[in-house]
């Protein structure tokens, strides 16, 4: 099986636990296991070769010029922390079925619990670091939903979340690090990066990448000072805490630590930061845990404390040392995992798992007391059991060790380390299954059905396997495993019981009869440690969260604090510094163009817009004079457009102006007519300054632009040549935008149907409710004007419709080789319909309209996509066009392009856009009409056609009445047209009662 | 012809920077069309300024003006009319709703 396969497969299964829940729990649990099986399967099919020295690999890649690809290998340590993921992996989905009560999501935990395989089994077979580092985050990720399994327990998420924040914390330290690693040598595969010990180690980023990388895999592994998260998760159900703190999540910074031994290690820098962490915490976690009266809290502590170890060791630097850390990770996976599930049965039968409530369960629960007894000697370091012998490596290596030129300091820690770690082994066994039976136990435990056993029981099997014949049965793996971590070439000697009198023996002898005297004196030395005041983690940890809140949220609320004038002030600040920093830094090359002669059409429009431009700032305050200037900005822009060779954009322009024109004047109708001066002098002489700045430094880069040739040949030199023989149109900037480009033109009227949509969406909301009200309750703020429907407008705009759609349909079909086009056209029928609405009025005119906007605006799209598509039976990519010419009789030779259809598309596409937009705001207009004594009587001096008088009102809900429509539609525009009435009467009661009572 | 032109798209910038930053709703919708009109502008310079040579072909003429910033521009232009529109509209509904046309949210409204 390839090992990319391997890896995928957790992710693969892990939707199948969650559907098969639904047929029962066995099934939900055979479907992890049969899951895990496989990869598990898949995996030692390998071993012979990787046993061997060999590697597997697979590569995949993926974005190659970043450097990720998606490379797994099968090397030894990869071999021996795969299968310890996938075999305790099985054990802990079978102990689960067994441990979940039935009120638990059981499909959900095995989902999450394959996932979290998958992230571990993702990060051993990596070989890229990118994809290392994606793993790892997923195995924070996945694990923040495992501990935080139990959702009802506040600890469950408060421990859940300290952990996120922790490891993620971590895992974005580890990514900086890694980067640098990858950096120094050039490519991200981890194979590659092993071969690159002197350049790593020279670089002077060696100490910061190191820091990095150790900041990730300390806090994964919760060593010193970042140890304090992991007895919090213990929060989680024991099947959680077994497996994420016996063989996976925190033996993740262990794996790391050893994958980059071989660059990494050997420097004095390694050695004092990862030795000293590792002995520290080994110490710390080891006193702690004898005076924890929660099983699992006790077990938690002495995972850190044996992580600490397996920490010291690989700092050490030695192959010794590496060969204990090893050792001891394999023996701690074993014993480690059966200790907790032995709490976990404790808790489970017993209803409490409180070291001061149980005892004497010897007796209740034999079985349980077997293993659990078994993997606790292990832990304490007694001979025969496998703890033992790595144990003895451990201290063998610190008896050697010198500690900043001191040769008795680290051997004597190490031994005061083991003393306390077999104190607390002694304890979980005396405390809990010795003494009388008590009788403080909410339930009367006895041993639970053999499935629950059957996982602690196999690992117990394996603990005394090992602590006996170690050589025979761990002996091949820990020799694959060492000889991958040092770097090849490891040759391990037999693996023995009995080394004759060596100091480690000396040591281990002490550590074991102190802790028995330790336990002895157990009672005196709880008060103590009780009666000691602590620092406590968890309140140092929560204010640091709040003062990094409160710094966020100062921040926020100092750039976000709702004055929209300030967050444009400082935007525009920022530009013009950014830009003030790039002119005063970069430099400027030669003027290599004359300026363009100018004549007087030229100056007198630039004096036109100049005008207006500072006339709006001055006379903005009178909204309708700024209106008035701002259309005469418009049409000098559009002016300028034809002089400077470019009809297609005056074309768009001059009838852009005109709809945009009449948006602004139906936003005017409600709008106040005035803006007072509100503004200090202080902050209009400040925006002054700001804006003069900003158009100069505008001013003086387009300056710039202009006098300097391109820099580079521009691609349209390409579509210059082509236009013609590719896209047969003669117009570039249509063929552009219709054909080369014409992706872009599609996505883009998209946009505008959407926007054309969000405003339909905000008029439908403002039409209900208090606005509806507040609507039909208008008033006004200025005197209308006689004539709501001047005859000779009205008259005008009806004989000028088929002269603007004839000629709306000349700009459409001459597009392609003169100006004009899909965009044009479209501007100029839309405003050929709304002069129709403005003479007429909304209800006149919608009653004649037969077509939805919206079907027009999708219509459009679906039109240009399908002219696109077309390409693909010419097996040609999406949006290829074709062309031909034609003769007809009686015509010209003429073209017929399939660009014309796409640009059809445009052109109902913005047809429909800016009608559904202007329509929105006319709706508004109509509703707040209807209060007015006799607005209705006003619009009918237009409407000459007897149904119309009768059609006026309805018009005001939603759609043309007569258009077919779904019938959910029908029903909430005739609630609208009811309640509105009922509104209506309502205003104009109350109108004729203030008439009265003036009177 | 260039220092007018790239004169008239400093005005432009300006007088719009200097609308957007003011207090009601009508004045920033203005000063954000004058900026559009400078920004349009500004692109369509990118290709450099060029008379009577529009990208039109025709048979016994080689030199025509940069059509891209052309293209580019005509789609901004009609974008630039979809974003006014859908700003003109939050503008009128935040009036209708909220009784005033401030673009700024009060103490008391900003912690909601």
């Amino acid at each position: 099986m390839s090992p990319a396969l391997i890896a995928a497969l957790p992710f693969l299964g892990a939707a199948l636990p969650a559907l098969l829940i639904r047929t029962g729990r066995n099934n939900a649990a055979s479907v992890s296991a049969v899951i895990t099986g496989l990869a598990l399967l898949g995996l030692l099919l390998h071993l012979p070769t990787v046993l061997a020295g060999g590697v597997v690999q697979s590569r995949i890649d993926w974005l190659p010029w970043l450097g990720l690809n998606i490379n797994f290998w099968i090397d030894g340590l990869g071999m021996l922390f795969a299968t310890l993921i996938l075999g305790i992996g099985l054990l802990i989905i079978l102990y689960a079925r067994f441990y979940l009560s039935n009120k638990d999501p059981v499909g959900q935990f095995y989902t999450y619990l394959l996932l979290f395989q998958g992230a571990m089994v993702g990060i051993v077979l990596s070989d890229n670091i990118l994809l290392l580092l994606i793993f790892w985050e997923l195995t924070s990720l996945s694990s923040f939903l495992l501990i935080g399994y139990w959702k009802h327990l506040p600890a469950g998420r408060q421990g859940a979340r300290m952990a996120l924040t922790v490891t993620g914390l971590g895992g974005l330290s580890m990514i900086a690090g890694m980067l640098i690693l990858g950096n120094i040598v050039g490519s991200y595969d981890i194979s590659e990066i092993l071969k690159h010990k002197d350049a790593i180690q020279a670089s002077p980023m060696y100490l910061p990448a190191l820091l990095l990388i150790l900041g990730g895999a300390f806090t994964k592994s919760a060593q010193f000072p970042f140890h304090f998260w992991l007895p919090r998760a213990m929060a989680a159900p024991t099947p959680v805490s077994a497996y994420l703190h016996s063989a996976t999540m925190v033996k993740a910074g262990l794996f790391l630590m050893a994958r980059m031994w071989p660059v990494l290690s050997g420097t004095p820098e390694w050695f004092y930061i990862v030795a000293g962490v590792g002995l520290i915490t080994m110490l710390i976690a080891a006193k702690i845990a004898i005076f924890k009266h929660d099983m699992k809290a006790l077990l938690a502590y002495s995972t850190v404390s044996h992580l600490g170890l397996i920490t010291f060791m690989l700092g050490l630097g030695t192959q010794a040392g590496a060969l204990a850390a090893v050792f001891h990770i394999i023996n701690h996976a074993t014993f480690k995992a059966a200790l907790f599930m032995s709490a976990g049965i404790v808790d489970h039968e017993a209803g409490t798992r409180d070291l001061t409530r149980v005892s004497g369960l010897r007796k209740l629960m034999p079985i349980t007391f077997v293993i659990a007894t078994i993997a606790a000697l292990s832990m304490a370091g007694i001979p025969y059991f496998n703890g033992f012998l790595s144990k003895e490596m451990m201290l063998e290596a610190a008896a050697h060790t010198a500690f900043l030129g001191n040769a008795w300091i680290v051997p004597a820690l190490a031994t005061l380390a083991a003393l306390f770690s077999a104190t607390y082994a002694f304890r979980f066994i005396s405390h809990a299954f010795f003494g009388p039976v008590s009788q403080d136990m909410p339930k009367t435990p006895h041993d639970p059905s053999f499935g629950m056993w059957f996982s602690p029981a196999f690992l117990t099997v394996l603990v005394v396997a090992i602590g006996v014949f170690p050589m025979a049965v761990a002996g091949p793996y820990v020799q694959m495993a060492t000889n991958a971590v040092v770097g090849g070439g490891y040759h391990m000697h037999t693996l023995k019981i009995w080394h004759g009198l060596t100091p480690a023996l000396i040591m281990s002898v002490i550590a074991v009869t102190g802790g028995l005297l330790f336990l002895a004196a157990h009672a005196p030395l709880q008060r103590l440690w009780d009666a000691t005041p602590r620092p406590d983690a968890k309140v140092i940890f929560d204010w640091i969260v709040a003062r990094v809140q409160g710094l966020s949220d100062w921040i926020t609320q100092g750039l976000h604090n709702g004055a929209m004038a300030r967050y444009l002030m400082l935007f525009t600040l920022a530009s013009v510094g950014a830009g003030l920093y790039a002119f005063t830094t970069g430099t400027l090359g030669a003027q290599t163009r004359a300026l363009t002669p100018v004549n007087g059409a030229a100056i007198t429009a630039w004096l036109l817009l100049l005008t207006a431009a500072v006339c709006i700032v001055a006379f903005h305050h009178n909204r309708i004079l700024a209106l008035v200037l701002i259309g005469i900005v418009g049409l000098t822009v559009s002016m300028s457009f034809i002089y400077l060779s470019a009809p297609d954009l005056a074309l768009t322009q001059i009838s852009v102006e005109v709809v945009t024109a009449v948006l602004m004047l139906l936003a005017l109708n409600f709008l106040p007519k005035v803006t007072r001066i509100e503004s200090s002098r202080f902050k209009i002489s400040f925006d002054v300054m700001l804006s003069v700045f900003a158009g100069v430094a505008v001013s003086g880069l387009i300056y710039a632009l202009l006098m300097r040739d391109f820099a580079f040949a521009p691609m349209s030199g390409y579509m210059l040549q082509n236009s013609y023989n590719l896209a047969g149109g003669d117009n570039v900037v249509n063929v552009i935008l219709v054909d080369f480009r014409g992706y872009d033109t599609y996505g883009e009227i998209t946009v505008l149907g959407i926007a054309a949509l969000v405003i339909f969406a905000l008029t439908e909301t403002l039409l209900q409710g208090a606005s509806s009200r507040k609507l039909i309750a208008w008033r006004p703020d200025v005197a209308r004007g006689g004539d709501k429907h001047p005859l000779m407008l009205l008259i005008v705009t009806r004989v000028m419709m088929p002269i603007a759609l004839v000629v709306g349909l000349y700009i459409f079909l001459r597009g392609h080789n003169q100006p004009g086009g899909g965009f044009i056209a479209g501007l100029v029928v839309a405003i050929a319909l709304v002069t129709q609405y403005m003479a007429s009025g909304f209800a006149w005119t919608q009653a004649r309209q037969k077509v939805y906007y919206h079907v027009l605006i999708a219509s459009g799209v679906l039109v240009a996509g399908i002219t696109g598509a077309g390409a693909f039976f010419n097996d040609m990519p999406f949006l290829t066009s074709d062309f031909g010419y034609f003769k007809l009789p009686g015509l010209e030779k003429f073209e017929l392009a399939t660009a014309a259809g796409f640009d059809l598309g445009v052109f109902l596409g913005v047809v429909g856009s800016v009608m559904l937009a202007l329509g929105g705001l006319s709706r508004l207009a109509r509703r707040a009409a209807m209060g007015e004594q006799d607005g209705e009587e006003g619009a009918h001096i237009a409407a000459e056609k007897p149904e119309a008088r009768i059609l006026a009102p309805l018009a005001a809900g939603p759609y043309p009445p007569e258009a077919k429509v779904p019938r959910r539609w029908w029903s909430t525009a005739r609630a609208a047209q009811e309640a509105t009435k009922a509104e209506r009467d309502q205003v104009h009661e109350n109108k004729m009662k203030n008439k009265e009572e003036d009177h | 012809m260039e220092v007018l032109v790239s004169s008239a798209i400093g005005v432009l910038t300006a007088a719009g920077i200097y609308m957007i930053l003011r207090l009601r709703t009508f004045p920033v919708v203005i000063g954000m069309s004058l900026l559009s009109y400078g920004v349009n502008v500004f692109l369509f310079a990118t290709g450099r300024l060029v008379v009577n040579q529009p990208p039109i072909l025709r048979d016994g003429v080689t030199s025509y003006t940069d059509p891209i910033p052309q293209a580019l521009v005509l789609t901004a232009i009609v974008i630039s009319f979809g974003m006014t529109a859908v700003v003109v509209m939050l503008a009128l509904g935040a009036f209708i709703e909220a009784g005033n046309d401030r673009i700024d949210l009060d103490e008391s409204e900003g912690d909601q």
